[in-house]
């Protein structure tokens, strides 16, 4: 086999690299464009810290510090030394992993965040999974019945899913679900009281730690208090991916390999869910990625109607504090997370898709 | 008035407002006939005469100015025929908040159309127009602004700019032009190596006079259908950061405020936050289905 190749030997080493840049380009672009978008995103969040209307100073130690405290800061701050100067110490801070200190718990910036982040994380997970268990074929199935009812019917709920507020969803479904039918846990945080202080705390996600733990009632309880939220965080990007698993499976079924499979007697069956869904994984990959990073943002109003402990609501009680370290260092976390879904969605397109250039 | 359709219809246009007001009007035909589009046509126009005419339909003000035993007896009345959406803590009536409010919703949707658009209209023809570095330039910028997180954004701008609808309606500006840059940069790399450009670059028009005359104006059917889509996101951004208390603050009858209001009652009131609720709702509802409306007409080609 390979002997007939060594005469051309020269020739495929040269076209091999060349095929070896060409799949690297893509990479490069991803990091460069992280490097270049967190640089923005620094530069934006100094930007808001610094030039605000109130003192910078009073904003990180509160107004009723001590002149002496306030001159101390003035100079850790580094706000007598130019603004270019000012930014490089910022960004070496926040490389180091030193967000400053929160005014309202009075804890480091990233030890309060290493505290909430996990429980958005758990949120935000499991609404992506229900987004894709649901989302996905509820798809395919409007696409194989386009323009009939159940095509319509996924539409109307896309169409609602768009165009609700999700507090108000949230606030309505608390009632009938808690209040009416009493199928879920008061929405009153992750747990109940009673397993809140037993449980041991190892990576913070309340229903891997009941898991951990083998404690089965735990674990009830808590998938009691989070399937709620979790459904209606759900709720848009089970809309969202229905809407583009059924365009992308229109695509798909209107190719001639599905003609060809249907002429050789594959079962349609076998054609929707291995042949068409199979090829529609590429494009819905990059999507699914886009969407979960859009809910970890869109956590941020559902925590506040759970009373969710997370970094949405962590984000909001600091800034009705006017704590502004907690708040533009949270802003920097959920902005980077998202910032890396984002662009890897862009890359696992260029990757999976050979038509993308 | 058959004499004036055969006008607009007629085959031969004999000047451009001719030919431009028939195709309005065969747009409109097509628009007219399908129903969930008109259905949201109703609702956006049935929003801004809400708005034009608020002091006229709300029953009573935005405040009902009463204290003591007064308003003890009227505060949290569940909806009746006086009160058709109920009364609020302090025995404001429900219904004429959100008729008031609703003068709030069409300002943040008017300030918000006539500026991000615009701004990304600018920047993505310039860019698509010039190519080269200046396109580098602006389009890695509108990259970095693609990839931020706009509701935490929103957050973090209005917490330096302090809380209040200017900041809201400011941060929801900044956040959302870069999508509109792209899709006219897209628009504008189509157009700009056809003849009949080429042909106007020849005769001596200049850079400027190419891109406001001959670009804009083919790009602008598609950011209609665009900036109307994205228009139910926007309120919904403006009512969240509403209902998070950095936007509009009380006693103004913010949508997304009232629904905050509301929480504490859900479980006692749930008349509150119901009503504003649905009043957001149906008004993105109706800017949902007349860009999907307006995409059908004037963008035939993007229909999903």
């Amino acid at each position: 086999m390979m002997s007939g190749f060594t005469t051309k030997g020269g020739f495929l080493t040269v076209f091999g690299r060349a095929m070896h840049v060409q799949k690297l380009r893509p990479l490069l672009h991803f990091i460069s464009m992280l490097a270049m978008t967190l640089f923005g995103l620094l530069l934006l969040t100094f930007v808001i810290g610094r030039l605000m209307p109130t003192d910078p100073v009073i904003a990180v130690i509160g107004d009723k510090a001590p002149e002496a405290l306030y001159q101390k800061t003035y100079l850790e701050m580094g706000l007598d030394k130019p603004i270019v100067t000012q930014f490089g110490y910022y960004l070496n801070s926040v490389f180091h992993g030193d967000l400053g200190t929160s005014v309202r718990t009075a804890n480091p910036v990233t030890e309060d965040i290493l505290n909430y982040f996990p429980a958005t994380l758990e949120l935000a997970t499991l609404a992506i999974i229900f987004g894709v268990l649901f989302g996905v074929p509820i798809g395919v199935l409007a696409a194989v019945k386009q323009n009939k009812w159940p095509d319509n019917l996924v539409r109307v709920f896309a169409l609602i899913g768009h165009s609700s507020p999700i507090f108000w969803l949230a606030m309505l479904a608390i009632v009938v679900f808690y209040q009416h039918l009493d199928w879920v846990a008061a929405p009153e945080g992750r747990l109940s009281v009673m397993y809140e202080y037993t449980l041991p705390k190892v990576t913070n996600m309340v229903l891997i730690d009941t898991l951990l733990a083998g404690d089965w009632g735990a674990f009830k309880d808590a998938f009691a208090h989070i399937v709620l939220p979790a459904s209606l965080l759900s709720y848009y990007s089970v809309a969202y991916l229905s809407r583009m698993t059924r365009s992308f499976m229109l695509d798909q079924l209107q190719q001639e390999y599905i003609t060809t499979a249907r002429v050789k007697g594959v079962s349609e069956r076998a054609i929707i869910w291995k042949h068409a869904l199979g090829n529609a994984w590429v494009p819905l990959i990059t999507v699914i990625a886009l969407s979960y990073a859009s809910l970890l943002e869109g956590s941020v109003l559902t925590e506040i109607v759970f009373s969710w402990p997370g970094l949405g609501r962590y984000i909001t009680d600091s800034l009705l504090a006017a704590d502004m370290n907690a708040v533009l260092g949270g802003t920097i976390v959920v902005g980077f997370v998202f910032i890396l879904l984002n662009l890897t969605s862009d890359l696992l397109y260029k990757i999976f898709d050979p038509r993308a250039k | 008035m058959t004499e004036f359709k055969a006008w607009l219809l007629a085959e031969n246009p004999d000047s451009r407002a001719q030919a431009t007001l028939g195709r309005s009007y065969l747009a409109w035909l097509r628009f007219y006939r399908n129903p969930l589009a008109m259905i949201g046509l109703v609702i956006v126009v049935a929003l801004i005469l809400m708005a034009l005419f608020a002091p006229y339909i709300a029953p009573y003000g935005m405040t009902s100015g009463l204290t003591g035993n007064e308003l003890a007896l009227q505060r949290f009345q569940p909806p009746s025929a006086a009160h058709w959406f109920g009364t609020d803590g302090q025995a404001n009536d429900v219904f004429s908040r959100i008729v008031i409010g609703s003068r709030i919703t069409l300002l943040i949707v008017a300030i918000v159309i006539f500026t991000a658009p615009i701004l990304g209209f600018v920047i993505g023809t310039v860019s698509g127009y010039f190519g080269g570095w200046v396109d580098g330039v602006l389009m890695r910028l509108t990259d970095i602004f693609l990839a931020f997180p706009k509701l935490v954004l929103a957050l973090a701008l209005a917490a330096a700019m302090g809380r209040g609808l200017e900041s809201a309606i400011f941060a929801i500006a900044v956040t959302s032009w870069p999508a509109y840059a792209r899709l006219a940069r897209a628009e504008t790399l189509t157009i700009r190596n056809t003849d009949y450009l080429a042909a106007a670059k020849l005769q001596g028009a200049s850079h400027w006079r190419l891109i406001t005359g001959h670009i804009m104006p083919l790009c602008l059917s598609s950011l209609i259908v665009r900036v109307t889509l994205d228009m139910a996101g926007i309120i919904l951004t403006a009512a969240g950061l509403g209902f998070l208390g950095l936007g509009a603050q009380p006693p103004i009858p913010e949508w997304g405020a009232m629904i905050a209001e509301g929480r504490d009652y859900i479980l006692s009131y749930w008349w509150l936050a119901t009503f504003p609720g649905l009043a957001i709702f149906t008004v993105a509802l109706g800017f949902n289905l007349l860009g999907d409306g307006l995409r059908d007409v004037l963008d035939p080609k993007s229909g999903a």
